[in-house]
Parts: structure tokens; sequence; C-alpha cells
């Protein structure tokens, strides 16, 4: 039965059920439940799929937004995946991660006059993953015509699993090179449980494996072997490096290296990777904090706030120097922290961190900003105000305000170039300077969204096949290409 | 992979020969490998002590100090590690420097060998001196010997050598006018300062092998971070090795000690034959 417009217009947004504050702020369980099917349904009939498609070029990959979502209006799930995954191939992951208030769902016609009003492009997209991974109803394509030409993937982030899913299917033979002893990158490492269940990354993981991706874990290029070993030694026809950003930075005052600052990039691991939620029956231990500050405003500092509160902290508080709508975190985490009682000190940057003789924080000293003219981003500069320092006491301090670009493959590789910050040059496709080696994500644009990384994987996958195709005759491109 | 192929133990030092082959390959003096005994294991650095590219194995001496080390102690000849990383860090700085001393205690002891064997290979006479608080605590010395031109010892009880440390051995040599172009020290964070404090007054280059706490091992999460010369670095990119007259003392014991109070509570426990218990639930 075809709805009207008007009939499509008259539903209103269906929200997920969300377990509540107070129960999740104890648990590392999921925060949203996911839509039931009849939810789902009645969801995509709120789309107009209107002609212009706007949702489509917000996407930075494309996804054909309305064909998957009038697929799931007619209860045909495992199609609207499939759909998907054409031009993304981790939408269970992009469902969940992705800051779709400024992408397909930020300029959906539905949300001209209140963004809350828009299709949820982003909760579908994750119903429908999550349907067919539950019901086992992905597809495992038949590889045909292996054209026997190797490409080293060094990461396995969301840009490396891109990368190494679209050249398996094309018949290369794909090796993924992975610093940790555990795959995904980010996805593993950084993204707490309760915002994207590990399970969901493994299951990604495996169907790589399945499709005939190796995984090298506990391996570090750069240390392990050179970029030009993996050529020369190794045997490869192509490199693609994804290894993300890196260095950690920390703020330039007195007090940084007291115990109980940590870097996100550190505490994040702690947690997530080495899950020291779990501890002891996990050996790493984490200091729980009871006052915690979070330095930054962005999706990993409402990470470690919303992991200190489930570790058992008292009171959390975000120390951000510009205010609440400058803040570079997905809306749903902010307003998921601020439900959960996490304290925003907005216009506040730190000026000195105090301790004890023994070595532990005991506090901090901050200065009150106020918001000037606009900078080169566009947004309001932040000015100190004179005088205006205040202090409160913390056990703990976590700093989330970004990082530098980690030098291990630049430094072992002279012949690539790289820019003044150390991120490495590539052109629009992810080739680098240096001959049939490709870069992508962070470690090219500096901290971004898993959504970018995957669209740079994306295309560095087809420089990689136009540039192999031109060197070797064998190479065959299917039609589906 | 990984496979514990060799192990043997001197008092609380065990001497573990790992399958490794890349890593054998690919290993320089002074680097080191990040270990995980099982899949629920912490991520602990470890020097490398020695390599074997024909066998393509690998070779750590692990301190027993805690839940982790113990953990790894406890496995036989066989079992396989459930991850070993590496090699991490930048290697020894290796030149010819005239004379170089090398002082190791407790698993220094076998870590300062690949670094005399590749000073001695650049053209340096090479000098160990090894401190063990009892003589039968000493090992690998058969190998410390052919790489050195000399090796002396120190024990707390006399029972070998001088009677002391390896910083009374230098102060000895020093005194006598020994002269000393480099020195390199790997071993527990007070003896690596003591040690330095002996060479700083006669100004003697002073390389130290910091083991500062370490998760990742590629400088993404700052934990090994440790002040030298009033600037912030990271152990495991920036080093492990140091100006060891340079280096803030308090602060990287300080910062060494942060989980004393939940290792102790787990390894009494577990090195007791009981089940590890919870601690601060939440």
């Amino acid at each position: 039965m075809e709805l009207t417009a008007k009939e499509r217009m008259a539903i209103e947004r269906h929200g997920m059920a969300e377990q509540p504050p107070d129960l999740r702020n104890r648990n590392f369980e999921e925060v949203p439940y996911g839509y039931t099917p009849e939810e789902a349904v009645a969801e995509a009939q709120r789309c107009l799929s209107c002609k212009k498609m706007p949702c489509v070029s917000g996407c930075p990959v494309e996804v054909p937004i309305p064909e998957f979502i009038a697929l799931v209006a007619e209860k045909k799930f495992a199609e609207a995946a499939r759909v998907i995954k054409t031009k993304n191939v981790l939408p269970a992951v992009c469902g969940r991660v992705c800051p779709q208030e400024t992408q397909c769902e930020g300029v959906c016609v539905r949300g001209k006059k209140d963004i809350k009003e828009a299709v949820a492009v982003g909760n579908l997209e994750r119903f429908v993953a999550d349907y067919e991974r539950e019901n086992n109803l992905a597809e495992v394509p038949e590889i045909k015509n292996k054209n026997g030409l190797k490409v080293a993937v060094i990461g396995s982030g969301p840009s490396g699993l891109t990368v190494a899913g679209d050249l398996i299917k094309l018949g290369y033979e794909v090796t993924i090179y992975e610093a940790f002893h555990r795959g995904g990158g980010v996805l593993v490492y950084g993204i707490p449980e309760f915002r994207l269940p590990k399970k969901i990354v493994e299951s990604e993981i495996s169907a790589l494996e399945d499709l005939g991706v190796k995984i090298y874990y506990n391996s570090v290029i750069g240390r392990l072997h050179k970029v030009d070993d993996l050529f020369n030694v190794l045997g490869f026809n192509a490199v693609y490096i994804g290894v993300g950003a890196g260095l950690p930075i920390f703020l330039n005052i007195p007090g940084n290296n007291f115990n109980g600052v940590f870097s996100a990039n550190e505490y994040l691991t702690r947690s997530n990777l080495m899950k020291s939620y779990l501890f002891p029956q996990y050996r790493t231990p984490m200091i729980i904090g009871k006052k915690v500050a979070v330095l930054g405003g962005g999706n990993v500092a409402m990470d470690s706030a919303r992991t200190a509160i489930r570790l058992g902290a008292e009171k959390v508080t975000i120390v951000y120097r510009r205010a609440r709508e400058q803040m570079p975190a997905r809306a749903a985490e902010a307003h998921h922290a601020e439900e959960e009682k996490i304290e925003f000190r907005l216009l506040s940057s730190p000026v000195e961190i105090f301790g004890n003789d023994e070595g532990w924080v005991t506090g901090m000293k901050c200065q009150r900003y106020e918001l000037g003219e606009p900078d080169e981003s566009g947004r309001q500069r932040p000015v100190p105000i004179e005088d205006s320092f205040f202090e409160f006491d913390c056990d703990q301090v976590l700093v989330s305000i970004g990082g530098e670009a980690n030098p291990l493959i630049t430094k072992t590789t002279p012949d690539m170039k790289t820019n003044k910050w150390g991120y490495i040059e590539t052109d629009d496709w992810g080739r680098t300077s240096k001959k049939l080696v490709y870069a992508g994500g962070d470690i090219v644009t500096g901290a971004a969204t898993v959504i970018s990384a995957m669209g740079a994987g994306r295309m560095a996958a087809k420089a990689i096949h136009e540039d192999l195709m031109k060197e070797s005759d064998e190479t065959v491109t299917p039609d589906w290409w | 992979m990984y496979e514990l192929v060799e192990k043997s133990e001197v008092f609380n030092v065990h001497e573990m020969v790992i399958d490794a082959p890349e890593i054998a390959h690919s290993i320089e003096a002074g680097q080191f490998v990040i270990v995980m005994g099982s899949e629920n294991s912490e991520r602990i650095p470890l020097t490398v002590s020695d390599w074997n590219t024909d066998t393509g194995t690998i070779t750590l001496y692990v301190l027993e100090t805690g839940m982790s080390t113990l953990e790894l102690a406890r496995m036989k000849v066989g079992d396989s590690l459930y991850a070993v990383t590496g090699p991490l860090g930048s290697p020894s700085e290796i030149r010819d420097y005239g004379t170089v001393v090398l002082g190791g205690g407790c698993y220094g002891i076998g870590a300062i060998y690949p670094i005399a064997k590749a000073c001695r290979e650049a053209g340096n006479k090479v000098i160990s001196i090894i401190e063990a608080r009892y003589s039968f605590m000493f090992y690998h010395e058969k190998e410390l010997h052919a790489a050195c031109d000399q090796v002396l010892y120190a024990t707390s009880d006399g029972s070998k050598g001088k009677k002391g440390k390896v910083e009374d051995v230098i102060t000895e040599m020093l005194e006598k006018g020994v002269k000393i172009d480099q020195a390199f020290f790997i071993g527990c964070t007070q003896m690596l300062e003591r040690c330095s404090e002996a060479t700083r007054p006669y100004n003697i280059p002073t390389k130290v092998a910091l083991n500062s706490i370490m998760l990742d091992g590629t400088g993404m999460c700052g934990a090994c971070r440790v002040s030298v010369g009033g600037e912030t670095k990271f152990a495991c990119v920036d080093g492990p090795e140091f100006d060891g007259h340079k280096v803030d003392w308090k602060e990287l014991d300080q910062r060494k000690s942060a989980y004393t109070e939940q290792e102790t509570v787990v390894y009494q426990s577990y090195s007791h034959g009981g089940e590890v218990p919870k601690v601060g639930s939440a």
C-alpha cells in the first residue's frame, strides 16, 4: 500500500528505546536497544523519496539512502543491507558512530525546520545491518579470477578494512598488518563497548577473513618491516597506509605527568581493548577516579567521561574552552553524557594541574573564556578573561584535546612526502609521493571520523586497482565494480 | 606462533627463548618487545637480550616482580605466548666511542649483552659490570664474557667481585683514572639513578634504558612519558635510552608505582595459589 506524502509527513520520528541513564551508568552495555522491525518500517515510511536526494550527497561515501530506506519500508531488510554495502562495508558501525546530524540527516528535507524531524537514517542503517548479521543473511560474494597481485594494508581500522574488503573482492591477495593483538583499530581500542559492541567489529573482521583477507597481528610496520621491505622482501605490489593519527597531545601546562593524568587514548585503550573494567579477570589495572576532569569537547572526550562514570566515578566534569554549541562531539553523545549527569564546565581551560608529594593529581586551576571574533574555522574564537581563575579538586584528569602524526612509518620511509605537521601528503585518490604507496584516514587528514576514513579507503582501493591494472595485463575488473 | 622453546631460571629471573622469526630478523641492540602471556594479560615491555636468525628465536630475561611476570614465569616449554610485538623502541646508538662501560642489574645482566656485542663489533673496548645480591644470582655470564674485554662483578655480600653495587665499581675505576668514553646502564630505576650519579661528576656520556609503564608501545597512549631535561618524552618511541644525567628520577619512580595497590592484591592472591579476587568492584 503506497502512502501519500501527507500521510508520510504525519508520521513522527521514532527514537530508539534506550537503557535509562541511572541503569546504564553502571554497565558497559550498549545504550540504545535498536529498532523493532515494526519501528523500522514505520520510520522508513517517513522518507519522502525526494528527487534531489540531498542525503546521498550529504554522505561521505554516498550510500543510496532513499533506495535502502524504500526496501526497509517493504520489509526487505536483507536487500536493504546489500544496497548499503555497495557503498559502505561497515554499516553496523556507521549506523552507530557517524555524525548523522552533520551529514545525511543534517540535509534531510524533513529536518529543515528542526533537525530532530529528519528521517532517522542512522538508526535505520544500524537496524538493517544488525538484522542481516543476527540472522546470518550476509552474502559471501564468490571471488573469481584471483589476479595474483599482493597488496599490504597497514592498520585494521575503518580505512584499512575498507581497502581490504574492496581489493579482496577484485581478486587481489590482501594482507593486513595490525600493531595490536586485535583488529579494528580505533573501533576496538577507542570507541567504548556501550557505543559500539566489540562483537560487531569482530563479525566484520571475520567476514573479511572468510573472503580470504589475511591478518597479521602484533606487527608494527616501520619497526618489524619497513615499507620498502614490504615490496622488496615480501613481494607486495602495492601498500596502503591507514595507521591512524597516533601520538596524544598534552596541554603545555605544569602538572601533566602526575599520576592520574591520562591521555584519553591510554584511558580508553585500557578500558576498551584491554578490558580493564573487568580487572582483575583481565589483568590490565585501571585507576578509578572519584572526581574526574575530562579536557576537550569531542567524541573522545564524551567517551572518556562516560567510561569514567561507568567505572565508578562520583563526579565527572568536562572542561571545554568553547561553548556547548561549538562542541565537535556527535549530538547524541553530548546528550547522553548530560543525561548521565556529567557536568559541563564550558568556556574554561586549565592553566595548571595540582598534585601532592607522592605525585598524584589533586586538582586543577582553570581560566574562564568568552567568545570573540570568528576564527579561520568560522567558529567564534575563545578569548581568555583576565583574572577569572578558579580551582577545583579532582583525582583524575583525562586529556582529550587531539593528537599528532605518528612518525613510525614516515620516519622509516624518507622518500614519501609529509606535510609540515607530519601527516602523509596524498592526491585526492590517496596516492602518496612514493610509487604504489597509498594512504588514507587520520594519518593523512589528522583526527577525523570513521566514515571519512572509510571514504578515503574506498578511493584508495580504486586508485590501487587502476594503477596496478596499468602495470599488469592480468588484472580484470568485474562487472559490478 | 610465539612458542616457548626453552626455559630456565636463576633465582627469580626466568630465561625464555621464544619462537619469533620475524622479530629475530629485524631486531637491533637496545630494542624491546611487548608481550602478553594470555589473552587476558597485561601488555608488558621486555628488553630482548639475545636472538638467533638461524633458529628464529628471541631470548627474554623476565624478572618475576608481579602478576604479569609471574604468569610468564609459570609458562612451560611448548606453551605459546598470546602476543609478542616488536621490535619496539629506537635501537642503541652504536659507534666507536673508545672505551664503553655497560652496567647491568637483575634483568639488565641479560639485557646489556646485545649492546656489549654490538659495541665490540664497532671497535670499542667493552667492560661490563654486573651486580647481584649473591654470587649465585648471576646468569648468562659465559656469553657476556665472550662479548666483552672484561667483566667485573659486584655483590651485596661480597661473595663475588667487589662488595657493593655497580656504581661502587665505576667510582673506583674513575678514581683510579680509567678513561670511560660512554656508559650504558640497564636495570631497576634506583640502580640507573645511582649509576648516573656516579658518572655525572666525571661528565661521562651516560645512556640509561628506561622501563616505564607501557600499553601499545607505538607512541599512541603516552603512558610511558618521562621528563628528560625538562621535556616530556615517550619512552616507547623516543627511547628507551635517554641521557641518565637529565632524567627526572623521582617522577619516573612515582609513575612506575601508580598501580602498586592493584598489583599487590592480585599478585598476593595468585602467587599463593588462590583464585584471583575481585577488587574495586564497581
